[in-house]
């Protein structure tokens, strides 16, 4: 792999940017691989990346249906933070989020990760009663937050309207200052080229059909390009991991949603972090290229058709529009939806599975794309060693048996 | 939106006057406490989720105030049908 640099920008200036390689190989699919990695989304990419960096386990290939990053990965709205209620969950995105803030050094790829600050609005006493308690417990964890005032939100934010007259008066906010934005393709691609550099495949453009086993364990995948053989597969499929695991004759707590967002127009810019609220439902930031990146709730009914209804669109427009009168002008550019594989304690599966060989790293829900780096280094770590990272324990399938559930539901309500 | 066919008020009325009531014919234990975890969490968490036709509960809360069932396909979001609540599907099958 060629690395990226200054002088290389300039060295292939000079050849008119016609001579950069390429950023992965194309290959065709080795007949046996130690691991098979169903999922070609950021997840998967991650989890690729740290098993051959971390565990040297470079025989890989990683099956996607469509193009690499193509789902969840490029509909998100690229919010990371870390503030979760829960020691479990908290750690495990806390320690994404370290891995974020040194991802670009390390991929030698600008993920554009900008710590721009994360707001979590409270509208009424039990709001601010949530964001006291949650920030409290992040602060025992070691994650920063604070909470704030109507005017410090004011400094932060100055569109936005806190007037004590307003339908849903803003109270205060919780501010994770690490908090903030990632280039959601970036993430993949990132990802996708350091693995490819350690030897790992990518194979696009082929559906998993099924998943062999023979004698209780996995022997490969059934694609539509033919037979793959592999000793442990991998199943990062988000919204499809039901549809993944009925092919190894399991079933998982989670049903499949549509969540929708949207952007608008580019403008100058003028909301430089990330503000959202569980109260009025809805969440904005701005991206460098100067649109604002709106994201709406979960739709209530189960699909896969990756998209939504209008009204839930509309009500976060309305939501938006309450807390910043200015944007009301605004005309929108384009909308869409992907589909979320939601778990009933909103807290992801990472897990052995009942099969030997097979692995699941679903059940991310609204939230995952901040947990991309830690949930595919946890994951990778799962998979090398057949036991779980110590992160990843908590978040084992059997906690639907045991009861032992971790109710996120407070901090990933909206947060996504 | 989806327009839904209400079996009670019999007309159409938009998705907004209904809430969801997840997956339809799930009958509760009658002997909750023979069960093991693994039964007791089958029927609280484990739900079919299938990507095509799916028998699903709404409820409509703007207009009877009643639950019903649905057919929906989950991949067009298209509604095959609608049938009151303790009766059976006229369409089955898990083709999306």
């Amino acid at each position: 792999m060629k690395r990226y640099s200054g002088f290389s920008l300039l060295k292939n200036a000079l050849s008119y940017h016609e001579n950069w390689q390429k950023v992965w190989r194309n290959p065709t699919p080795k007949k046996d691989y130690d691991v098979v990695i169903v999922g070609g989304g950021g997840h998967g990419l991650a989890t690729a990346y740290y098993l051959a960096k971390v565990h040297g386990i470079t025989n890989v290939a990683v099956v996607e249906k469509g193009y690499l990053g193509g789902g969840n990965t490029a509909r998100n709205t690229t919010i990371i933070r870390s503030n979760y209620l829960w020691d479990e969950a908290a750690q495990l995105y806390e320690l994404s989020l370290k891995l974020w803030e040194g991802l670009s050094q390390e991929l030698n790829y600008n993920v554009m990760f900008s710590q721009r600050g994360v707001l979590n609005l409270g509208h009424n006493l039990q709001d601010m009663r949530d964001i006291e308690r949650r920030v409290n417990a992040n602060r025992l964890n070691g994650i920063d937050g604070e909470v704030v005032t109507p005017q410090r939100i004011k400094e932060i934010a100055p569109l936005i309207n806190i007037s004590p007259e307003s339908r849903y008066p803003i109270l205060g906010a919780s501010w994770q200052p690490r908090g903030g934005t990632a280039r959601h393709d970036a993430v993949a691609w990132g990802y996708a080229r350091g693995a490819d550099a350690l030897g790992v495949d990518m194979i696009q453009q082929t559906e998993v059909t099924g998943i062999r086993r023979a004698g209780g364990a996995v022997v490969g995948v059934e694609t539509s390009n033919g037979f793959i053989g592999a000793r442990k597969v991998a199943c990062v499929t988000a919204g499809n991991s039901g549809v993944v695991a009925a092919m190894a004759g399991l079933r998982l707590p989670i049903e499949s949603r549509p969540l929708q967002a949207l952007v608008s127009e580019p403008i100058k810019p003028c909301l430089d972090t990330v503000v959202m609220s569980n109260a009025v439902h809805g969440y904005i930031s701005q991206s460098d290229k100067g649109d604002l990146v709106i994201g709406a709730g979960v739709d209530s009914y189960n699909g896969y058709g990756q998209r939504g209804s209008f009204h839930v669109v509309e009500h976060t427009v309305q939501a938006i529009c309450e807390l910043f009168p200015a944007f009301s002008r605004v005309s929108m550019n384009r909308q869409w939806g992907g589909i979320v594989d939601t778990c009933p304690d909103a807290c992801p599966i990472i897990s052995k599975t009942s099969v030997e060989g097979l692995y699941f790293n679903c059940g991310w829900g609204t939230g995952g794309f901040k947990a991309t780096p830690g949930s595919g280094y946890v994951f990778a770590d799962t998979v090398a060693n057949d036991r779980p990272h110590a992160l990843a324990e908590a978040f084992n399938l059997d906690r639907f048996n045991t009861g032992a559930l971790i109710d996120e539901h407070g901090a990933a309500g909206v947060a996504h | 939106m989806l327009l839904i066919y209400c079996p009670n008020c019999l007309e159409h009325r938009e998705e907004e006057e209904f809430s969801y009531g997840g997956e339809a014919h799930i009958a509760r234990p009658l002997n909750p406490e023979t069960l093991s975890d693994t039964q007791w969490a089958d029927y609280l968490f484990f739900r079919k989720n299938p990507r095509g036709i799916h028998h699903e509960m709404w409820y409509h809360a703007t207009g009877c105030r009643r639950y019903f069932n649905a057919t929906r396909n989950t991949v067009t979001y298209e509604i095959l049908e609608t049938y009151q609540v303790g009766t059976q599907p006229q369409i089955t099958g898990t083709d999306a």
